[in-house]
């Protein structure tokens, strides 16, 4: 039984003027562009429509996400993506100038700068997971430390008074039941009344506490697109890295047999890096700094 | 696109001049950010800087300038969807933001 040969997996495509794993690479980011689409667009609906003073986190002073995000650690992430992309399309560069060793160092320098974004990504999302509000079901005052207070209003018009604090959850003390009592609760400086130097944990009996909630996907609707977004850019990173080490590794082989189709797979695999460099490059301004 | 090892020589400055360029567009992103503009312009000037380094990764890294116009077509038939997507739904809470929806509002419930 002869083998199905698959036409212009090499050569050019008449039609289209590229091979056709290449024109496959091009229709799938053009999905790909739909997709981060439908949730950038769902991000800008839920901005616009988001109630006075609960964007990013209820109680934030502008409506800006580096309000509770990190833009130095994002940058740095910027900074790791665009490196990659460059290392990416030089390892292309190098195998098409039959130049197999370079290529594949810096396909591995790629595959480290994509793990760099990823370990900056964890320290970010860790550092949001112990990170909480407190809304209290009135005003709060205890040991110095007082709530602060916004007026949210609703759709319908009507105005309530919320009193919250943000912090960091120190400790708690549980009943006989497992039940939580109360917690030992730093609130940030610029929202506990005072100073870096003075701010000090406060005991919060969870009597008093409406809800608390970490900065995580639950923490607001900013925070839920956040998550979203982010989680899927960072799998799409993930997705990338799992082809670049098959490339390195057992993929290689193809370079002694078929070198100019293996140029060719890191090439598409490049095409698909340059798409996630290109979305964090609007993902950056629009979470980070608008 | 031409792809001889000749070729391909000719393009490595090009690929360090957009790294340049892309690192430079970066730190000006972040710095109008701290310059705390207005939210209009700072989200015209945020997309403007972010279009232009999304170009530049297109058309060089991606080789998107020595491609045939087909796929050419297909992004800009891509980018009208992209655009109808991010429209229709701003339009339905135009009454919010901006009176578009108007005409509604008898409807909504009293």
């Amino acid at each position: 039984m002869s083998a199905t040969v698959i036409p212009y997996d090499v050569k050019p495509h008449p039609l289209t003027g590229m091979y056709n794993g290449k024109f496959g690479i091009w229709l799938f980011l053009a999905s790909e562009i739909m997709l981060f689409g439908a949730l950038f667009s769902t991000y800008v609906l839920l901005r616009v429509g988001a109630p006075e003073g609960t964007w990013p986190i209820a109680g934030a002073a502008t409506t800006r996400g580096d309000e509770i995000l990190n833009v130095a650690l994002a940058a740095l992430n910027t900074a790791f993506l665009i490196t990659s992309s460059v290392t990416m399309v030089l390892a292309w560069a190098n195998l098409k100038m039959m130049n197999f060793k370079k290529g594949q160092t810096m396909l591995l320098v790629t595959v480290l700068l994509a793990s760099a974004f990823l370990v900056v990504k964890y320290f970010e999302y860790n550092a949001k997971f112990h990170h909480y509000a407190v809304t209290f079901n009135e005003h709060f005052e205890h040991e110095g430390v007082e709530s602060n207070t916004f007026t949210a209003t609703t759709p319908a018009g009507t105005t309530k008074t919320i009193h919250y604090l943000h912090g960091h959850v120190e400790s708690t003390k549980k009943n006989a039941e497992g039940v939580i009592e109360s917690y030992e609760f730093l609130p940030d400086a610029e929202h506990g009344h005072g100073d870096a130097a003075t701010h000090k944990a406060v005991e919060i009996p969870a009597s008093e506490i409406a809800r608390i909630t970490n900065y995580g996907p639950g923490g607001s609707t900013f925070l839920g697109c956040y998550f979203v977004i982010t989680g899927l850019h960072g799998l799409h990173i993930i997705g990338g890295i799992v082809v670049m080490l098959y490339f390195l590794a057992t993929g290689s082989k193809m370079w002694k047999t078929q070198p100019d189709k293996y140029a060719n797979r890191i090439e598409c695999t490049g095409l698909y890096w340059h798409f996630v460099d290109l979305v964090w490059i609007f993902l950056f301004p629009v979470l980070y700094l608008l | 696109m031409g792809s001889s090892a000749h070729e391909i020589q000719s393009h490595l400055k090009k690929y360090y001049m957009v790294f340049g360029a892309l690192l430079v567009l970066t730190g000006v992103t972040v710095a109008v950010a701290e310059m705390h503009v207005s939210i209009g312009m700072a989200i015209v000037i945020a997309l403007f800087v972010a279009s232009i380094k999304g170009t530049l990764v297109a058309c060089y890294f991606m080789h998107l300038m020595e491609e045939r116009s087909m796929i050419m077509w297909i992004l800009a038939l891509c980018a009208f969807f992209f655009l109808l997507l991010l429209l229709f739904p701003v339009f339905t809470v135009g009454e919010q933001i901006g009176g578009l929806a108007e005409p509604m509002r008898g409807l909504s419930p009293q």
